[in-house]
């Protein structure tokens, strides 16, 4: 689940765990609805932003709480502790108490304890927002690769995309409390559904007009500055009705070409970034238009003030909905 | 990851520090020297800083208690008047039968007491051990001037008592400045003619009951306070912050009113002809003859203390819950705890330096409170710092005094000593 | 800084040099304390400009031997009971009171001779003779009301509760009167441990029904809030809660206690000139009749019985309600200042322990 801050993920995520009532509506686990049962009965593992261990308790005895409260044999107990240990390679660590853990080894140690009772849905709220970036991507990578060795369902919730998209099969974007678009990752990106999932998930350039034409998943658009474009028809209305158009930075070609879209932009600024140059540039009356230029061999070098034609196709300029 | 981090400080640690390699200062002191000086510097301003309560704290604070344990083994309201008799009972042995050497001494030390007025002072060490000797030296000495030799018979005439030999004994014992029997008196405990350590008639038998009693009284207040306070505290520090200030402001109003006013409003409320006897008598649960007796007795002090002491429970109960996250609760739930289970293993854990310092506190105040079990706590209400009260104030025994709040004091730091065993002291949160 | 210091605190100095003569005395509150200021305190300002400081405290000898032995004494003058001022006296704490600066009598006779015997000591001047009374209540008893000492220590005949002061003097002495010793034995009898044994077991019998007051405001307040339904008081408490406030009491004048109360200068006061001369002032004629007319308390100077007239208000002579009145001495015993400057401590013990067992 992902979405800006207040999109009610975390609220949503409250209702699976079982701690926020749904007021209407059914939330099914494996089929069955859950929506009476107690979160201790739901059987979802669950781990928390500030990883919520227990601090009076030592890393074993974290572990073993949720096998003691179901009544295992203290034998089988510590067996399963020690298993879930090192399969989070924090084996070493029972007996010591959270807060003489780092914040990695933290949030290992919650995710053992959200998996040692073999749950049937694990939901994780946030888990690596407290990390810094170097430790973050380590862990998004263990968990995902935990997550596929175990083959048990996670619901996880960020409102970082780059996460999302690495760690998920399918994300679901979050804005005002509502779905916006539930779909794998590169669907997500290269097909939004909505201008909100395209401003969202990666970088976008936007050109606003009015419906002047369409036919059948082809429409033509009539730009503010008087400019024409066309564009695939995915949420958009009729002739007449405004829309927003999403065209990725990577798509945009320059030069004269065939494409469907050909114009004039002025090279408002340029970043060197190795691999590629963005190119900042005034489009149809846009001046915050990205394109990416890759550093191939023979490519155009443009200079800031220069004018120069771009062009993309049809295809990938998508008419949404206006925001 | 750990590992890696301790490694790293490792290797920062086995670095030379910049004042072992030689470094100097523009003027050539050497660094390390410099940065000493720097310091001692700073320090002395620190402790310029705090010199003020330093002394504020040793003037108006140590320095009492210091006086005060000295007075509950120095009494020499005795020993200071009589020069002659301490010389007699240096030379003679415990046990020897005073003669006329000693009878003159005793005229002697009479006279001078006569002259300075002090009888009454050395004839109430003297009654503390002797009951009825305090007119024994008052009268004598008035008379002393007149006596002539052989003293031991004149001396016996005005008075067979002193003929008496644990009066003797008394003498020779208060004879020293310094002296334990305040201590044995604060446990119920007395010499008898021999010397020796007995226990006092069981119609005379208060103090040690008392010390019981004081004990069991804050433990059951400490207790009722705490039973009080969690819900609330919880409340409080759950709430949304602005229902949870007004609650607050509840709980802090007590502060801000008078400890007399509070007490007094209680003595209105639970009097027999009080508010809730009325109420109870209007709604007929109670005949308007058989009203409860609700002040003036026992029950009057535990209603009022815990009332009073209530707020030291919460606060840091509160300062204590306030920071626990819910997320530990909604942890164990989603673990698999029920709501008993997770508030009993998860919430209740984390809670106990709150409860250890909402009880060290409210026990401690409530081992030593004056004020309210004096004014409602009628005669079977009254704690030991009642009985030190009266002995400041009203028998003007302060040995005594000093002697029964020594052991008080002794008993709180015990206790403290205990809880730091059991408990730990760093585990405290005050708020 | 310590120059400053040493400056500011000789500037405070000249200040309260400076400052008009003032005298503190330390009294015992309410009516008693308003007699004082009436009789003594107002009249003397009047006439020697000196200002009156007046305190109070549940019982003023209290606080003099901690001022005296911390060296740091404020009061100037205290109102106390005999016995406590003779055993300050003989602890030293209190200053000698020559009794040639006292006033003598209209008609010549020196103070000395027109005091009452007993009412002068080396320390004290006798100020008023008061008495220790049991009172009733009486909207709480229709017809059979307690008439006697012995009534009050009746658990059977009188059910309801009843006040008494928190110690052991005057309460054992009337504990002994009601199990029907004559006046006279009583000190003798309470010298012997059967004596004290005695009077303890009377207490016990009404020991669940008494409410223990400490000031001697407190019994009036009692009885009119209903607390009790009688108590032992100062008579002149009561006096002026039935004259001033209306209030429903009668006094029983039967095995009383009465004992004399009187000014003392405590070891260092202040302001010792102003002290003695205020003392000299109290022990005139006129200014002890004169504090019988706002309560009830006797004057201890013959030559002032026939001075006092109505209680101030005119309403009612003071002669009858006063404890040295002939008619209320029929059972009346007077305390026994060398017995409790002797046996207080040990009778006190006792009493305590009785109470918290």
């Amino acid at each position: 689940m992902l979405g800006p801050s207040g999109s009610g993920k975390t609220t949503c995520l409250m209702m699976l765990a079982g701690f926020e009532t749904a007021t209407r509506g059914e939330i099914r686990l494996d089929g069955a609805e859950i929506n009476n049962i107690p979160p201790h009965k739901r059987g979802i593992g669950m781990v928390f932003q500030n990883y919520a261990l227990f601090p009076h308790m030592t890393v074993g005895e974290n572990l073993a709480f949720p096998l003691e409260v179901r009544g295992m044999g203290k034998a089988e107990r510590d067996a399963k502790v020690i298993r879930a240990l090192d399969m989070v390679q924090m084996g070493e660590f029972g007996s010591r108490r959270p807060a003489q853990l780092s914040g990695g080894q933290q949030q290992r140690v919650a995710l053992a304890r959200a998996l040692v009772f073999d749950p049937s849905l694990v939901l994780m709220d946030e888990p690596l927002g407290a990390l810094d970036k170097q430790l973050r991507e380590h862990m998004q990578y263990e968990i995902k690769h935990l997550h596929e060795s175990l083959g048990i369902t996670v619901v996880y919730v960020t409102h970082d995309q780059s996460e999302a998209l690495t760690m998920s099969d399918r994300v679901a974007v979050f804005n005002d409390g509502e779905i916006q678009q539930l779909a794998p990752p590169a669907e997500l990106y290269e097909c939004p559904d909505n201008s909100f999932v395209a401003q969202f998930i990666g970088e976008n350039n936007k050109l606003s007009g009015t419906v002047s034409e369409r036919s059948g998943d082809e429409v033509s658009v009539k730009l503010e500055n008087g400019g024409q474009c066309k564009a695939l028809a995915v949420n958009c209305g009729g002739v007449g009705d405004e829309t927003l158009i999403s065209i990725r930075p990577e798509r945009v070609a320059i030069g004269e070409s065939v494409s469907d879209n050909s114009t004039e932009a002025l090279v408002k600024e340029l970043i060197y970034l190795g691999d590629h140059i963005r190119c900042r540039l005034d489009v149809h009356g846009n001046d915050q238009f990205i394109v990416k230029v890759s550093n191939s061999a023979g490519h155009k070098h443009l200079v800031v003030g220069e004018k120069t034609q771009i062009n993309w196709a049809a295809q990938d300029a998508r008419a949404l909905n206006p925001l | 990851m750990g590992k890696q981090m301790t490694d790293t400080a490792n290797s920062l640690d086995n670095r030379p520090t910049q004042a072992e390699i030689d470094l100097t200062t523009v003027d050539g002191t050497p660094l390390k020297a410099a940065l000493a000086n720097a310091q001692k510097r700073a320090r002395r301003r620190a402790l310029f800083l705090v010199l003020p309560l330093l002394l504020f704290v040793l003037i108006t604070f140590l320095a009492p208690i210091g006086q005060m344990l000295l007075r509950s083994v120095h009494n020499p309201s005795f020993s200071d008047h009589i020069p002659n008799l301490s010389v007699w009972f240096d030379e003679n042995p415990a046990g020897t039968e005073p003669g006329e050497a000693a009878y003159e001494a005793l005229v002697l030390d009479l006279r001078s007491m006569r002259a300075d007025k002090t009888m009454g002072i050395a004839g109430t060490r003297i009654n503390y051990d002797l009951p009825g000797s305090r007119s024994l030296f008052t009268s004598t000495a008035r008379k002393a001037g007149a006596l002539e030799p052989p003293f031991q018979e004149a001396v016996i005439a005005t008075n067979e008592k002193w003929a008496n030999p644990k009066l003797w004994q008394v003498m020779r014992g208060a004879s020293s400045a310094y002296t334990v029997d305040f201590y044995l008196a604060a446990l119920d405990r007395t010499r008898d003619v021999n010397g020796d350590i007995v226990a006092v008639d069981d119609d005379r038998k208060i103090y040690a009951a008392n010390f019981l009693k004081t004990l069991f009284l804050a433990g059951l207040i400490t207790f009722c306070c705490l039973i009080l306070a969690f819900p609330v505290a919880h409340l409080l520090a759950t709430l949304p912050l602005r229902q949870s200030n007004l609650l607050m402001i509840f709980v802090l109003l007590p502060f801000w009113t008078s400890l007399l006013v509070r007490t007094t409003s209680w003595i209105v409320l639970l009097q027999s002809q009080g508010v809730v006897n009325d109420t109870l008598v209007a709604t007929g649960i109670v005949a308007d003859e058989s009203r409860i007796q609700m002040i003036y007795n026992q029950t009057g002090t535990i209603v009022a203390m815990i009332h009073i002491l209530l707020p030291f429970m919460i606060l840091p109960l509160y300062s204590v819950m306030r920071p626990i996250n819910p997320s530990y609760v909604r942890a164990a739930r989603s673990l698999g705890a029920t709501s008993w289970t997770a508030f009993r293993r998860i919430y209740l854990p984390q809670t106990i330096p709150g409860m250890g310092a909402g009880g060290l506190l409210v026990f401690i105040l409530g081992v030593g409170y004056y004020i309210t079990p004096a004014l409602v706590g009628g005669a079977s209400g009254q704690l030991i710092s009642n009985f030190i009260a009266f002995h400041m104030q009203k028998s003007l025994n302060w040995s005594l005094a000093a002697a029964l709040a020594t052991l008080l004091l002794l008993m709180v730091l015990l206790l403290y000593w205990l809880y730091d065993r059991l408990v730990g002291i760093d585990n405290l949160k005050l708020g | 800084m310590k120059r400053t210091l040493l400056i500011a605190t000789a500037m405070t100095g000249f200040a309260f040099a400076a400052q008009a003569a003032e005298v503190t005395v330390l009294g015992w509150g309410g009516a008693y304390t308003k007699s004082q200021s009436e009789a003594y305190h107002k009249p003397f300002t009047a006439e020697t400009g000196i200002t009156v400081n007046s305190v109070d405290a549940d019982n003023p000898a209290t606080p003099i031997k901690a001022q005296v032995e911390a060296g740091n004494v404020t009061i100037d003058v205290a109102s106390v009971e005999f016995a406590d001022g003779i055993r300050l006296c003989d602890e030293g704490l209190l200053e000698e009171i020559d009794h040639s600066i006292l006033p003598a009598a209209p008609d010549g006779t020196p103070a000395t001779d027109d005091f009452l015997p007993g009412s002068l000591t080396e320390c004290i001047i006798g100020t008023d003779v008061y008495a220790t009374v049991f009172a009733f209540n009486a909207s709480k008893f229709d017809g059979n009301a307690p008439t006697s000492i012995a009534d009050f220590f009746d658990p059977a005949a009188f059910p309801g509760k009843r006040g008494m002061r928190k110690t052991a003097k005057a309460n054992l002495e009337m504990a002994l009167m009601a199990d029907g010793v004559p006046a006279a034995e009583v000190y003798d009898l309470l010298g012997t441990d059967e004596g004290v044994d005695r009077a303890f077991a009377k207490l016990d019998e009404i020991k669940d029904m008494i409410v223990w007051w400490e000031a001697g405001a407190q019994p009036p307040q009692l009885l009119a809030d209903g607390e009790v339904d009688m108590s032992t008081a100062y008579n002149g408490r009561i006096f002026n809660a039935v004259v001033g406030e209306q209030q429903p009491f009668e006094i029983i004048w039967d095995g009383q206690v009465y004992e004399f109360e009187g000014y003392v200068i405590p070891k260092g006061a202040p302001n010792m000139e102003e002290a003695k001369a205020f003392v000299a002032f109290a022990a005139g004629t006129e200014a002890l009749a004169k504090a019988a007319e706002w309560i009830s308390y006797g004057p201890p100077r013959v030559s002032s019985g026939p001075l006092v007239g109505k209680y101030f208000d005119g309403s009612i002579e003071m002669g009858p309600n006063l404890p040295t009145t002939a008619a209320n001495l029929t059972n009346a015993l007077a305390s026994s200042n060398d017995f409790w400057a002797d046996k207080d401590t040990e009778l006190n013990e006792r009493f305590n322990a009785w109470l918290a067992n």
